[in-house]
């Protein structure tokens, strides 16, 4: 495996060139990067509609430097189970002759919502693939809704803050814990502050032989409403306020890592949640005294998931 | 608009040249460019493996500087700058 | 030696299939269609076949799966019927744009609502605009024979389309008839080896497909397959006219039944083409000169051979088993399109019959068909409604 020096991962080929439309600051391409440098062998990418897809292939330009596919919206998971079904079927007939990993990318709104049923079924079926999504907790693309994965509180077009609203009512649906569920063999969140982590996940999950899903907390400074500078910043703190821990599920088995696995032992201290709603405008509603009942929501369920998380990680 | 002619056209849409969004330039889209001091800058590599848009320039080893056909001016490397070797300039 | 069997159409496919061997086949059952995928996943159970066989959770992964398998390079088989159709509908155009040779057998069934497990033709025709090259079959011998013609044509470097291979459910999937087999290794020989092109999966070429046009490209796009589907009009004869010499039966664009001298004509797909002639059969014992068409290839639309079969006729019947309510059955605009050049315009009409199953005879035939030829006959008659 590559080692994780930066001079190292510097040799690797480049899979996403430059000229893609990606807003500046956009963390899509940022992490899209540093799981591709998860696989030495040859890698085959599908995409589920959604910025990223939009970006960088506007024809006739293409970002990719990898065998690339987008079919449709919700069905990014079953598109990259055919790819890496076809390639059983070839390499069986001696066709293809080289190992080649299978990722699809797709938002949060194509992996949560639209996209769930397909996804359940090729993780059900132990396709050997990664499916990662890049959670920026709306649908972006079509221009800020609100999706399953939108946190509590935020403000998005279709929950907006109001006379009679302090925005989106609902917590985010927790994903990742549906995919554990599904018994594959790797499971992992991950946020692109923290490079090596996302890398050496990415390293497990192409090489753990079946179905792997990474999550990974996207920020994005047009959606959130933060200055375009701030995208890593913003990564960092999601993690540190345990709003978005870093975790790998390896065959059923719960362990933290990075920042989270040093506030979990107590090396480090875990940052409210008041942190994280303060530096970004989809939450600037929340700051007013009425909705004050809303941060304590929160914080509570962000506090309930994370102690659940440190006993899963202590089974 | 004039249409594209088909006889430029591949089956199905694809497009056969990997990569070539690279002709593309994005360089026009920002409003600060980042600049680099080369007597704080470590050749840590943080800006590079940060940047969305491939565009900081690593040669033997060095940081050598920005690609700024490319560079969107988002400002991401200049804030993860251990040694704020990188300051945004309005262009 | 080519042997007789006693099959139902479903396993016929299935047959057909196993003998082709695809590389990969994702499907999820609907009724009528599930025989196909049960016996084909027979095949798979005892290595009968070498296929790769993915049990998708609906349909629309499944045409998905399969889209992308075909982009891979993998010849990729699927099926399926109403409904699932229905599911599937969002991808149907995509995966005509993409231009992969995928093959799906289409066991006709009425589409919901209300919900009708019986056939016509209203799944395929509801898809007739999604840009994928459409057989029909009349009878069991003939899903078979369609199933082995389909990759050659769709495969063609010059086509490079999807095609639905159309069999009436229950009537022709259920239902046993007579059939003679073609022996596997000329199946092989006949449907050879796939040549993709792109193949998703060379990694030394890589492929971007699927990618996002704007007004400057789509259009273009669009139009390769409008060329594409006039080269497959050709292909299509030169593909019937192989299969011609390896099995004896002769097919057609058009396939024509008395018409030559006719002076009243029925215009019919399906399994129902076979009551037509028999409703010929008759109605020419009382001195009517009737005969019946079926455009076999139904896209692309086989305008010449059309025309060339309504030439001279005092009227044209078209008889579909599907209706847009608001308009016309699917097939009678096109065909009073198609004989909009001729010199003297038949009587054109229409008459929908067989809805969700409801029974087509030779007796319901016969009288609609005697009102043309009385001049009686109304512009749109719906066969078999009592108010």
């Amino acid at each position: 495996m590559t080692t994780l020096a930066i001079k190292d991962l510097q040799q690797l080929p480049v899979r996403l060139t430059s000229g893609h439309r990606l807003c500046a600051g956009c963390a899509e391409s940022i992490i899209a990067k540093q799981i591709m440098m998860g696989s030495e062998d040859p890698l085959a990418v599908s995409l589920s509609t959604g910025c990223f897809e939009v970006s960088t292939t506007v024809f006739p330009y293409t970002s990719w430097n990898t065998p690339y596919i987008h079919t449709a919206f919700g069905n990014g998971a079953a598109t990259c189970a055919g790819l890496e079904t076809a390639y059983n079927a070839l390499k069986k007939k001696g066709k293809i002759t080289e190992n080649i990993n299978f990722v699809n990318f797709a938002g949060d709104g194509a992996t949560y919502d639209i996209g769930l049923q397909a996804l359940s079924g090729a993780m059900e079926r132990g396709h050997r693939m990664l499916y990662v999504c890049l959670n920026n907790e709306a649908y972006m693309n079509t221009g800020i809704q609100r999706s399953s994965a939108t946190t509590i509180g935020a403000q998005t077009t279709t929950s907006w803050p109001g006379t009679v609203s302090s925005g989106k009512k609902e917590f985010s649906k927790d994903l990742t814990q549906i995919m554990v569920a599904h018994n594959i063999p790797y499971v992992a969140q991950v946020s692109p502050h923290n490079w090596r982590d996302t890398v050496q996940k990415a390293q497990k999950a192409f090489s753990c032989g079946g179905p792997a899903f990474i999550n990974a907390l996207s920020p994005c400074p047009r959606g959130w409403r933060f200055a375009s500078d701030q995208t890593i910043a913003m990564a960092k703190l999601g993690v540190e306020t345990c709003v978005w821990p870093l975790f790998e599920v390896v065959d059923g088995k719960y362990e933290l890592t990075g920042e989270s696995a040093r506030i979990a032992s107590g090396k480090v201290e875990k940052k409210p949640v008041m942190e994280w709603i303060s530096s970004q405008g989809r939450y600037k509603h929340l700051l007013q005294d009425r909705w004050e009942p809303v941060i304590e929501q929160m914080q509570k369920e962000v506090d309930r998931r994370w102690n659940k998380l440190i006993k899963l990680s202590e089974l | 608009m004039v249409m594209a002619s088909i006889s430029d056209l591949v089956v199905g849409g694809r497009i056969i040249k990997p990569g070539n969004s690279e002709q593309f330039n994005t360089g026009d889209w920002r409003t600060y460019v980042p600049v680099v001091d080369q007597d704080k800058c470590i050749d840590c590599g943080q800006c590079w493996i940060y940047c969305p848009d491939n565009s900081v320039v690593f040669r033997e080893g060095h940081m050598s500087g920005f690609k700024l056909t490319h560079c969107k001016g988002c400002g991401i490397c200049s804030k993860v700058c251990p040694k704020n070797a990188i300051v945004m300039k309005e262009e | 030696m080519p042997q007789d069997i006693a099959i139902n159409g479903d396993n016929a496919v299935a047959l057909a299939w196993k003998q082709i061997d695809p590389d990969v086949c994702a499907a999820y059952p609907i009724t009528p269609q599930t025989i196909i995928v049960e016996k084909f996943a027979e095949y798979v159970a005892n290595a009968e076949v070498s296929t790769e066989f993915v049990c998708v959770e609906s349909e629309h992964s499944a045409l998905t799966l399969c889209t992308s398998s075909a982009s891979a390079g993998a010849r990729t088989f699927t099926a399926t019927a109403s409904q699932g159709l229905a599911y599937m509908w969002e991808m149907l155009p995509i995966t005509a744009a993409m231009r992969v040779p995928l093959i799906m057998a289409v066991a006709n069934r009425a589409v919901s609502g209300p919900i009708n497990i019986n056939n016509d033709h209203g799944d395929a025709m509801a898809a007739r605009d999604c840009g994928w090259l459409m057989l029909f079959s009349e009878n069991v011998q003939e899903a078979y024979d369609m199933s082995i013609v389909a990759p050659r044509i769709a495969e063609h470097h010059s086509v490079q389309l999807p095609c639905m291979v159309n069999l009436d459910g229950f009537v022709l999937t259920h239902a046993i008839e007579r059939m003679t087999m073609v022996e596997t290794q000329d199946v092989k020989s006949f449907v050879g080896e796939h040549k993709p092109l792109y193949p998703l999966l060379d990694v030394k070429h890589p492929v971007s497909h699927g990618n996002m046009d704007g007004p400057d490209f789509y259009y273009p796009h669009k139009y390769q397959s409008v060329i594409a589907m006039q080269k497959a009009l050709e292909v299509c004869e030169e593909v019937f006219a192989d299969f011609k010499k390896m099995t004896g039966r002769d097919y057609h664009l058009v396939e024509e039944y008395k018409c030559d001298d006719a002076e009243f004509i029925a215009i019919i797909l399906g399994s129902s083409f076979g009551t037509m002639k028999a409703t010929v059969d008759k109605l020419r014992e009382k001195g009517i000169k009737a005969g019946c068409a079926m455009p076999r290839v139904f896209r692309p639309w086989p305008v010449e051979a059309l025309a060339k079969a309504m030439a001279g006729k005092k009227a044209v019947a078209v008889y579909d088993k599907h209706l847009s309510i608001g308009s016309y059955g699917p097939m009678f605009p096109e065909v009073v399109a198609a004989a909009s050049d001729l010199d003297k315009l038949p009587k054109m009409y229409n008459v929908i019959y067989g809805l969700g199953g409801a029974d087509a005879t030779v007796a319901g035939f016969e009288k609609s068909f005697q009102a043309v030829v009385d001049g009686k006959a109304e512009k749109i008659h719906y066969l078999g409604v009592r108010l």
